[in-house]
């Protein structure tokens, strides 16, 4: 055996072997990761854009099943970013493989770079995906590419991050699912997905306001259409808030080995 | 605090006044201090739930100690933890594998993990001495226990450890399989590999080890090289087998330890085997003086199991 010695600053390696492992997870389980959520959001586009759609006028001078697009693709980017990032860190501690990632020269910082970073990059390539399949059935204009993609990646990470912390929360597969189906799904349908919360009555519409998930929707929209149901800069702030928020988190996570250590 | 003196470089760990108090409250490890030496073979005895695990978990960074100190290869486990996990290499005690992966793939996946550049020879090294290299293509899931047990042995040896922790390596493994694990752990012995090992089978770290700790309820009782921990604590006994039963050990042997079983026909001697050599000769002659006649003897040396279970029985 060699007796040379390998400390870095920084394991670059293995971060890259924990996002390699992760993306190869993914590409086993295709059908699952990619091929349901497009078959799923083109359902939507079916109901909501042909079916009901075709009844409805322009939203903000957009035609509706345009207008859906972004909403969906957020929709497709919570839950899959979750549920991707939750299930990846809560596997190997639930088949008891977590030995070999805590008893490795890594860091939290480098341990969560590797597990969100490929959460987020699925994500990514997965609203991607969905964008095309959206454009074989209503024609689609985007005004700002450039915040469109920083939207998408802010929201994809943070999200990811949100499904780490879930993955180490979580004592059993149904607290697994409980956030996504319980919390972000119904937020989302409420957050303006299908809708501008302009059309909601008074009461509702300040209610809404409350809802995190109308900001990142929106600003997403934003970047499609030029227009929005608040500010794009509050949009940006907030994404970056419940970002932060959950660094803060993951931070507390590692700092005092909540779930991971004993 | 417990710091671990500084002069002590010969010793590839070192470990000093570490406990561990669980948030249960179940105190695993009461202030144990322990010296690994470089390119030895160290076997950890003790029963289940004696805190074995919890040691080797802590120098590998699996659980945070409560207070003391370790060293590896003079770096602190929590502050340099790089440089200290880099170095070791852990097969544990469950069969943690992922079930859809490759052999190969879950190799290449620990070495990459431990920041090491690829290197397909010495994976292809380790895989062919553990026998795994035919299966090198097949999903471990498809593997029988013992060879998911090599994939776990492959994996801690895929970044090239200066140490490896075996945690009750020959639990549930047939008997082929230890047999070539206990040749590889003498090959990577040689190579320069420190190893330290937790054991139920006592007669293997008897035949292992070059010393011996034994564990019991949280505390290292003992610590010693297994022959001289064999010598200190062994016991000897002979048994002499009458030619007619006898009712009552006669006034005259009171000097001896000795008991009668089996109805009066087996006159037992029991001594410590520092005693060797003195007491047996003595005793024969005034066996002989008196008149008693044997038709057969022998002797038998207690075994470190006999050992063990005297020095748990003793602490309790």
């Amino acid at each position: 055996m060699s007796t040379i010695t390998h400390t870095r600053a920084f394991n670059g390696r293995g971060v890259l072997a924990i996002f390699r492992f992760e993306m190869a997870r993914a590409r086993r389980t295709l059908w699952q990761s990619l091929v349901t959520p497009v078959i799923t959001t083109s359902l939507y586009f079916v109901v909501f854009g042909a079916a009901i759609g075709s009844r409805m006028s322009e939203v903000d001078g957009v035609p509706y099943g345009a207008f859906i697009v972004p909403g969906l693709i957020m929709l497709s980017l919570f839950t899959e970013s979750l549920s991707n990032s939750s299930f990846g860190i809560y596997l190997p501690r639930f088949i008891g493989t977590i030995y070999e990632i805590l008893s490795a020269p890594i860091s939290a910082f480098e341990m969560v770079l590797g597990y969100v970073g490929a959460a987020a990059a699925k994500s990514v390539i997965l609203g991607l995906v969905i964008l095309a399949t959206a454009t074989l059935f209503v024609p689609i204009r985007i005004l700002h590419p450039v915040w469109m993609l920083a939207f998408l990646v802010l929201t994809a990470t943070t999200f990811s991050l949100f499904g780490f912390i879930i993955g180490i929360w979580a004592k059993g597969f149904e607290q697994l699912q409980f956030v996504p189906m319980l919390i972000i799904t119904p937020l989302t349908f409420l957050g303006g997905a299908f809708y501008s919360i302009d059309m909601l009555p008074g009461t509702w519409r300040i209610f809404s306001l409350f809802n995190p998930v109308v900001y990142l929707i929106s600003g997403f929209r934003w970047s499609f259409y030029g227009t929005s149901d608040v500010g794009v800069g509050i949009s940006l702030a907030a994404t970056l808030g419940i970002l932060a928020l959950c660094l803060a988190l993951v931070w507390w996570i590692f700092r005092t080995g909540y779930r991971l250590k004993t | 605090m417990d710091r671990v003196d500084p002069t002590a470089v010969q010793s590839v760990i070192s470990i000093a006044g570490l406990t561990k108090t669980y948030a249960s409250g179940l105190q695993a490890l009461k202030r144990v201090d322990l010296e690994i030496r470089r390119g030895e073979i160290f076997a950890l005895l003790g029963p289940n739930g004696a805190g074995k695990t919890t040691l080797i978990s802590i120098v590998c960074g699996i659980v945070t100690p409560t207070s003391g100190q370790v060293l590896v290869d003079g770096h602190d486990i929590l502050r340099e933890y790089r440089a200290t996990r880099s170095r070791i290499g852990l097969v544990p005690q469950e069969l943690h594998t992922d079930m859809f992966e490759t052999v190969w793939g879950t190799v290449r996946f620990s070495r990459g993990l431990f920041g090491l550049a690829p290197n397909a020879a010495h994976l292809e090294k380790v895989l062919r001495d553990l026998s795994l290299w035919e299966k090198r293509n097949d999903k471990i899931m498809t593997l029988s226990g013992g060879m998911k047990r090599r994939v776990l042995i492959a994996k801690a040896l895929a970044h090239e450890p200066q140490i490896l922790f075996l945690d009750e390596p020959t639990a549930g493994v047939d008997v082929e399989l230890r047999r070539d694990m206990w040749a590889l752990v003498r090959r990577l012995r040689a190579s320069g590999v420190t190893i330290i090992l937790t054991t139920h089978y006592i007669d293997e770290a008897e035949e292992m080890a070059d010393r011996i700790g034994v564990v019991s309820r949280g505390e290292l009782i003992v610590v010693e090289e297994k022959t001289a921990l064999m010598k200190k604590l062994g016991k000897k006994q002979l048994t002499l087998h009458l030619l007619e039963p006898m009712t009552a050990i006669p006034a005259a042997l009171a000097d001896w330890n000795l008991t009668l079983n089996n109805g009066g026909c087996d006159l037992e001697y029991t001594f410590l085997s520092s005693d060797e050599g003195k007491a047996i000769p003595a005793l024969l002659r005034r066996i002989g003086e008196l008149g008693i006649g044997y038709r057969d003897l022998n002797t038998r040396q207690s075994s470190l199991e006999d050992i063990f279970v005297s020095l748990v029985s003793e602490r309790a």
